[in-house]
């Protein structure tokens, strides 16, 4: 089975060890040391740690595309966004006649914006299940018309990195607006539970970090499956000569197509678990700045190898956390220094260098192939 | 007009002797004139206005001015008549109404002030007015007239029928005249619709609203019929004033995106930095402005070649320290040069400030062109509209018809060919991105004036910009051109019923769209160049 297969790998069963038996780790010192020892990890850094596992599986879903699709993707963070939406939109309706105006169904801000009933999008988020189901679909819907759009008409490289970008401040622009029944630049919050949990208490966070764990080990699966089977195979030669592929019969817009959307449902996912997490979801995650950045943590990670894409999106991020500790003004100067010593010093990233730390040793990885620019040289 | 002339002439001469002998108040007309009004009754105050309008003293208007906004008070003890400049506080800052002397402060105890009602005050404005309507200036003259739109009363009737007699300014007569017919369709004249009709003042469509609404069946029907032309005509208006604030968006688009066009569209390179270079640009403009503080003119037109250059060396140093690193890796250069674009920004909010800034806007360039009473067009925006133009066709002169532009696109075409026939690959990358830089500087200078001056500015336009660039087929100057202008006017066309942030939406999904349709822009580039 193509979902198996990976467990085989050395380097996923590295990976899969490392995750586990972090979740273990955080979880005992959680639970079992007492409050007042240096080992004891809070609950409030338990689901910082969980928000770094939702970066991580979005990273692991931009790597799919950029990595292994060559499609450099500026907009993941609206996937992520929508995925979020789909979960704040039923976290939202949990919270029932609990909230400030104690309506039975009208979210607060509805209530407050004087809307009468419930706009029909709006309806079916009470069932977690179908909020569960459009965690996959919203995104994956919306990837399969744009990139079907797209790859139909053979839009690649840079313009379809500007697009996504276009359509990730087109949809920012849109939920802003309070007309779109989304909260407006409030966005969805004031949480209550999930699944019947209520969500403030520290069992229920650490069982969403354990979830978001376990999330990114499918994740990290799915996509390793992916990129280890054939149709990995020809996407990564869709990446590096598009015009032979589709020459030897290939049919490049499908490829393209399928793993596309599937790296977009990915990216839902970690949205919809990072919005319990963080107990928020506002438009500002549809910011073409946030997708953007995205893609440094992947590059900082190292391109086309998955496991670079986690390693960089918690680098980044703690990297992040300290900063806007210490010294926030400074923490854009750091930001924007990375993206520039990444890409001129560490074109393959921190996996590339620790990759030509054992080369020979090992088997050829994926980025051995002309890593520039991802294409060959066609002059 | 002569009495008035003499008056004045005696006027001077008695200001410029007054201070010396200060018993010649005594002699002025105008101390019995205000002592009248400040001692009249209730019921004589508007005989006592009437007297002050009518004597022809020049000064009349200051003081009925200072009346109407409750400034003209009398000194208890003296009975003196004083022009309070400021009522804060305590002390009163006083001065003479009739030298305009400053009398230094007094304490508002001293003071009495000299009572307006509302009725009067009222009255007052109309009166004002028709003191107005005799200056010697056109425009305080014109601007009088307008303000009597829909303001005539009784008896300002037959004052303003005289006026129209000797009223020799065309547009003032015209005012005038509305003016008297807006009164007299109040008052169900039929005749006096004609006069309304082909005017385009929201004072005379409310009056033909207001007499399309009345009971008298004729003046029903000939409002309407006055009221349908008007409305066509105002269509016709507001389809202009439409296209201008579109053409005036375009030309914004077409700055911000014609160095991008360079860059991007000549060199491929992605320049992601590019908006924090028009930031670059525009914070010059306001930095010359701290040097030049008494001169934004000045500095304005300054700031044209110093944003260039700022912006250029900018963007040197960026070619120079990274871009060049990263030939024919576009996706990596992107990345990159959004690092770079982070960090200019909070370099200006770190070293000037998170806050915007202002940058003046100088006489000749503020205020607009009054084209008729429904259209005027602001003169900024109109400069704005022509700067873009020139640097268009500056840039498309220099790189049709000079030796960099010959380079620049030899190198583009083929870079090895163009180095074996001797041309400094090099050298012309730094020129080109130079250039690109530079005119995304005069973007800056330019967008100054228009829009808040802050840390980002650029970040709200290098979307825009790209999708110009990409929506007029990379590579081609007059693709830019001809999209971001149209792309101004659509939105502009849009936002009327769509609402500004949902027209920029439905303009981006069009591009997006547009794009899958046409790949390689609305004028794709031919043979050997577009397969770079």
């Amino acid at each position: 089975m193509w979902l198996t297969r990976p467990l085989r790998e050395r380097s996923t069963q590295i990976f899969l060890g490392v995750l586990f038996a972090a979740l273990v780790v955080v979880t005992f010192l959680h639970l079992f040391m007492p409050q007042d020892s240096a080992l004891h990890v809070s609950a409030y850094t338990v689901t910082l740690l969980g928000k770094y596992l939702c970066y991580a599986l979005l990273a692991v879903a931009v790597d799919l595309v950029w990595g292994y699709l060559g499609i450099l993707s500026l907009g993941h963070g609206a996937f992520f966004a929508l995925g979020g939406y789909a979960m704040g939109m039923y976290l939202m309706r949990q919270i029932g006649d609990r909230g400030t105006y104690g309506d039975p169904v009208l979210p607060d801000f509805m209530v407050f914006l004087n809307w009468e009933e419930l706009p029909w999008y709006w309806l079916g988020f009470d069932m977690a299940w179908f909020a569960f189901i459009m965690v996959l679909l919203a995104p994956g819907l919306l990837a399969l018309v744009f990139g079907f759009l797209a790859f139909r008409s053979r839009v690649t490289g840079v313009y379809l990195s500007i697009i996504t970008q276009a359509l990730t401040f087109a949809l920012m622009l849109a939920f802003f607006r309070n007309e779109m029944g989304f909260g407006g630049n409030n966005g969805l919050t004031d949480f209550r539970d999930i699944l019947g949990f209520n969500l403030r208490t520290d069992a229920t966070r650490l069982g969403l970090f354990i979830a978001t764990g376990i999330a990114l080990a499918i994740g990290y699966l799915i996509c390793r499956g992916i990129v280890t089977s054939k149709l990995g195979r020809v996407s990564v030669a869709c990446r590096d000569a598009e015009a032979r592929a589709r020459f030897l019969g290939y049919r490049v817009e499908r490829v393209q197509l399928f793993v596309f959307v599937v790296s977009a449902m990915l990216a839902g996912v970690a949205g919809a678990l990072y919005v319990p997490q963080v107990g928020i979801i506002n438009p500002s995650e549809f910011s073409p700045i946030f997708s953007i950045e995205i893609v440094v943590w992947v590059a900082l990670g190292g391109r086309a190898t998955l496991y670079g894409a986690v390693i960089g999106a918690i680098l980044v991020n703690y990297a992040k956390t300290v900063f806007t500790g210490v010294m926030p003004d400074a923490w854009l100067f750091a930001l924007g220094g990375l993206f520039v010593l990444v890409t001129v010093f560490l074109p393959k990233g921190i996996a590339g260098l620790l990759a030509s730390r054992r080369k020979k040793k090992d088997e050829p990885t994926d980025t051995d192939r002309n890593p520039d620019t991802g294409k060959e040289a066609t002059a | 007009m002569g009495i008035i002339r003499s008056l004045t002439l005696m006027l001077i001469a008695l200001t410029m002797v007054s201070p010396v002998a200060a018993q010649d108040q005594e002699d002025d007309p105008g101390q019995a004139l205000l002592i009248n009004l400040a001692e009249a009754r209730p019921a004589q105050v508007e005989e006592a206005i009437n007297a002050i309008a009518t004597s022809g003293d020049v000064r009349a208007r200051s003081w009925l001015d200072a009346y109407g906004s409750n400034r003209l008070s009398q000194i208890k003890d003296s009975g003196r008549i004083v022009i309070v400049l400021n009522n804060r506080g305590r002390d009163w800052t006083i001065a003479d109404p009739l030298t305009g002397e400053q009398l230094g402060e007094m304490s508002r105890r001293e003071l009495n002030r000299i009572n307006i009602n509302n009725a009067i005050r009222g009255q007052l404005e109309g009166t004002l007015a028709m003191l107005d309507l005799d200056a010697e200036d056109r425009k305080v003259r014109l601007k009088s007239a307008e303000d009597m739109m829909g303001k005539v009363e009784a008896p300002l009737v037959e004052p303003l029928e005289q006026r129209l007699e000797v009223e020799e300014d065309a547009k003032v007569r015209e005012r005038i005249a509305a003016a008297l017919a807006i009164y007299r369709v109040g008052e169900g004249d039929v005749e006096a619709v004609d006069v309304l009709a082909g005017s385009l003042h929201s004072r005379a469509r409310a009056a033909l609203n207001n007499a399309a609404a009345s009971d008298n069946p004729e003046l029903v029907t000939r409002a309407t019929q006055a009221l349908g032309t008007i409305e066509q005509k105002l269509k016709l208006n507001s389809a202009a004033e439409t296209l201008y604030f579109g053409l005036s968006l375009g030309s914004v688009l077409v700055l911000a995106a014609i160095g991008l066009a360079i860059t991007f569209g000549v060199m491929g390179v992605i320049n992601m930095a590019h908006g924090e270079l028009i930031m670059l640009g525009a914070y010059t403009t306001w930095g010359m402005q701290q040097l030049l503080p008494n001169q934004p003119g000045l500095a304005l037109i300054l700031s044209i070649p110093a944003g260039f250059m700022v912006a250029a060396t900018a963007g040197i140093i960026i070619e120079r320290s990274v871009i060049q690193y990263l030939k024919g890796r576009p996706l990596e250069t992107l990345l990159a040069t959004f690092g770079i674009s982070l960090i200019l920004q909070q370099l200006v909010r770190t070293v000037i400030s998170p806050q915007n800034r202002t940058v003046v806007t100088p006489e000749w360039m503020s205020g607009s062109l009054v084209i008729n009473d429904a259209l005027s067009l602001t003169l900024n925006r109109m400069y704005v509209l022509g700067f873009a133009l020139v640097v268009f066709f500056l840039l498309m002169l220099i790189m049709r018809k000079t030796r960099l532009g010959l380079e620049v696109r030899a190198v583009t075409q083929n870079r090895n060919m163009a180095r074996s026939m001797g041309i400094r690959a090099t050298r012309v990358d730094i020129m080109t991105f130079a250039l690109g830089s530079g005119v995304a500087g005069l973007a800056g200078v330019a967008l100054s004036q228009l829009t808040n001056v802050g840390p980002n500015l650029g970040q709200n336009y290098i979307i825009d910009s790209f999708m110009v660039v990409v929506f007029g087929g990379v590579g081609n100057l007059w693709g830019t051109l001809i999209a971001g202008l149209s792309l101004g006017t659509i939105n502009q066309l849009i936002e009327p019923w769509a609402g500004a942030v949902l027209a920029k939406i439905i303009v981006l999904v069009f591009i997006i769209l547009f794009i899958q349709k046409r790949p390689k822009g609305l004028f794709p580039q031919k043979g050997r160049a577009a397969e770079g």
